[in-house]
């Protein structure tokens, strides 16, 4: 039972200047799975993530080497538009990002920039209830963003991001600037996802790993070490690096 | 761990300590003082030139015959031309500015806004004078081949060159303007698939809105402020014509005229001076304040 890989990376490099960030790392990411990046700060979990919808292009010293793969197409190709990427492989960040606009126009934004011109309400609607939203902000679409607290900014977020109907969805340790409610809230709303896309997730938080992925893996130093089911990596690591760090010795 | 000793050597620099303290006090009251001194020698002179003229015909007079009989003081000419040269400035400036500026902050790679940007802070520092001069042996010859029947002094030739003069400045701050939005919300927007063109346009210049008005109206109370290049290039030809092609006379150029005449002390002539000057610094200061309140206002947005 071999799942259909959304996302396949061949020997990903990633150097920023003259420093190494990430090394050969050589991974598949199954469709409609939660996968979870772990590992120390530094590891290049970030960096790794942001290869999957070319947002590293934005950092001018970046350079990629290697493949990233989406259904079978190299997003490095020639002639790849980096804003097709971000369409279809959608990115929540770590602070909460709301465009300084009423709700309602951080979600149309994306919809009108993709060309989607009718019934614009309808899905901006359709985005705030997948993300657990709509009921808080319903009667105040046209108040400023910047007014929501930090978890529901963070839940705009991801309805702007589902708005453009993506295939997958980046989070880039989306709870770590949210208090432990919101945190909750936010890890409830990762598993009502579940199942409709496919997750990439980065977190420093090990527990908050098991709780929502399917998949765990563990970048080391720039190096993937150990990638499987969650819950064999937390209970059977096989790297020592990898039992040093989840119980907590290292990192 | 060390103690400083109450010794000789911490007294001594708590004395040092008051002297700079006070000295740099001293330097801050200067220029407050010296601000002050001004406003009120403005005021108290305008005082005698309302005396005689009342506040109404000044503000409201629509012909500006100081020194010819029948004298009338109506300031609305100097105004209208000095509004004419500060708007035909703008129409220049404003725009190509903040295309600059978008270019710089948001396509220029670092190495060109490293290069671009202090070249363009350079060429704020030009003597204005060298823009009058410049306005004077260019600009107007070019106009006057371009149209003919334009005279020597023209109020577009000023406001070509004031609006190459202030167009640094509205790229400068613009670009200041745009580069503190946050880089994350270029992220988010690149995030949901927009475009360099489209993070420019859409996402960068709303977020930075305050920041370019606060830097047009600055670069507009600069215009308005402008005095050699006008004196030289426009004339003296106080009118309430809208024609760029016709000479005018501005508030500032007016003060040059007098400054330069044989006005004799306390005559209503000479008192002018200071009603159009405490006109003019009521409206400069009156732009600055609303243009540091936008900044203000700005940075809030973005804390």
């Amino acid at each position: 039972m071999a799942p259909e890989a959304v996302l396949e990376t061949v020997g990903l490099g990633v150097r920023y200047g003259e420093t190494r960030v990430i090394e050969d790392i050589s991974l598949t990411i199954p469709k409609r799975r939660v996968v979870a990046f772990i590992g120390p700060s530094g590891c290049g979990k970030s960096t790794l993530l942001r290869c999957f919808n070319r947002m590293n292009d934005l950092v001018p010293t970046a350079r990629v080497t290697g493949q990233v793969l989406f259904r079978g197409r190299d997003l490095y190709a020639p002639g790849v538009e980096p804003a097709d990427v971000r369409r279809a492989i959608g990115m929540v960040f770590q602070k909460p990002n709301p465009f300084p606009k009423s709700i309602f126009e951080n979600i149309a934004f994306g919809l009108r920039i993709n060309g989607f011109q009718d019934d614009i309400g309808d899905r901006v609607e359709a985005s705030l209830r997948a993300a657990a939203l709509w009921d808080e902000v319903n009667h105040r679409l046209d108040a400023d963003a910047l007014g929501l607290s930090a978890g529901q900014q963070q839940r705009l977020c991801i309805a702007r991001a589902l708005a453009v109907e993506p295939e997958v969805l980046l989070m880039d340790e989306p709870a770590s600037a949210l208090d432990p409610i919101a945190t909750g809230r936010m890890e409830d709303l990762i598993g009502e996802l579940r199942g409709d896309y496919t997750i990439v997730i980065v977190t420093h938080n090990m527990q908050q790993a098991a709780r929502i992925s399917d998949d765990t893996a563990f970048l080391y130093m720039g190096e993937l070490v150990e990638y499987k089911e969650t819950q064999r990596l937390f209970t059977n690591p096989e790297d020592e690096r990898t039992e040093a760090y989840i119980t907590g010795r290292r990192g | 761990m060390r103690k400083s000793e109450p010794g000789s050597a911490s007294r001594h620099t708590r004395v040092g300590e008051r002297l700079i303290g006070a000295l740099l006090f001293a330097s801050g009251a200067l220029s407050i003082v010296a601000t002050v001194g001004i406003v009120v020698v403005l005021l108290t002179e305008s005082l005698g030139f309302f005396a005689e003229v009342s506040p109404v015909e000044f503000l409201a007079g629509t012909r500006w015959s100081p020194d010819l009989v029948p004298r009338s003081f109506g300031i609305l000419p100097l105004v209208n031309g000095t509004f004419l040269v500060a708007a035909g400035a703008a129409l220049i400036a404003l725009p190509v500015g903040l295309a600059t500026a978008i270019y710089l902050s948001e396509f220029a790679s670092i190495r060109t806004k490293r290069t671009v940007k202090p070249a363009l802070e350079i060429l704020a520092g030009i003597p204005t004078v060298v823009y009058g001069y410049f306005a004077v042996i260019l600009v107007t010859p070019v106009l006057r081949t371009l149209f003919p029947g334009v005279g020597v002094f023209n109020a577009a030739s000023a406001a070509i060159v004031v609006g190459i003069m202030i167009l640094p400045m509205v790229s400068s701050l613009s670009e200041d303007a745009l580069s503190a939005v946050p880089g994350s919300l270029r992220e988010a927007a690149y995030g949901v698939g927009a475009t360099r063109f489209e993070v420019a346009t859409r996402i960068v210049v709303p977020a930075g809105l305050p920041g370019i008005a606060a830097s047009f109206i600055l670069a507009i109370s600069r215009a308005i402020a402008e005095t050699i290049v006008v004196t030289l290039a426009a004339g003296a030809t106080p009118g309430m014509t809208l024609d760029l092609l016709q000479s005018v006379q501005t508030m500032t150029a007016y003060i040059v005229q007098v400054s330069l005449g044989d006005a004799p002390s306390g005559s209503i002539e000479y008192r002018t001076l200071f009603a159009v000057g405490l006109l003019l610094f009521l409206i400069t200061l009156a732009l600055n304040l609303l243009s540091q309140r936008m900044t203000t206002r700005f940075r809030e947005s973005f804390r």
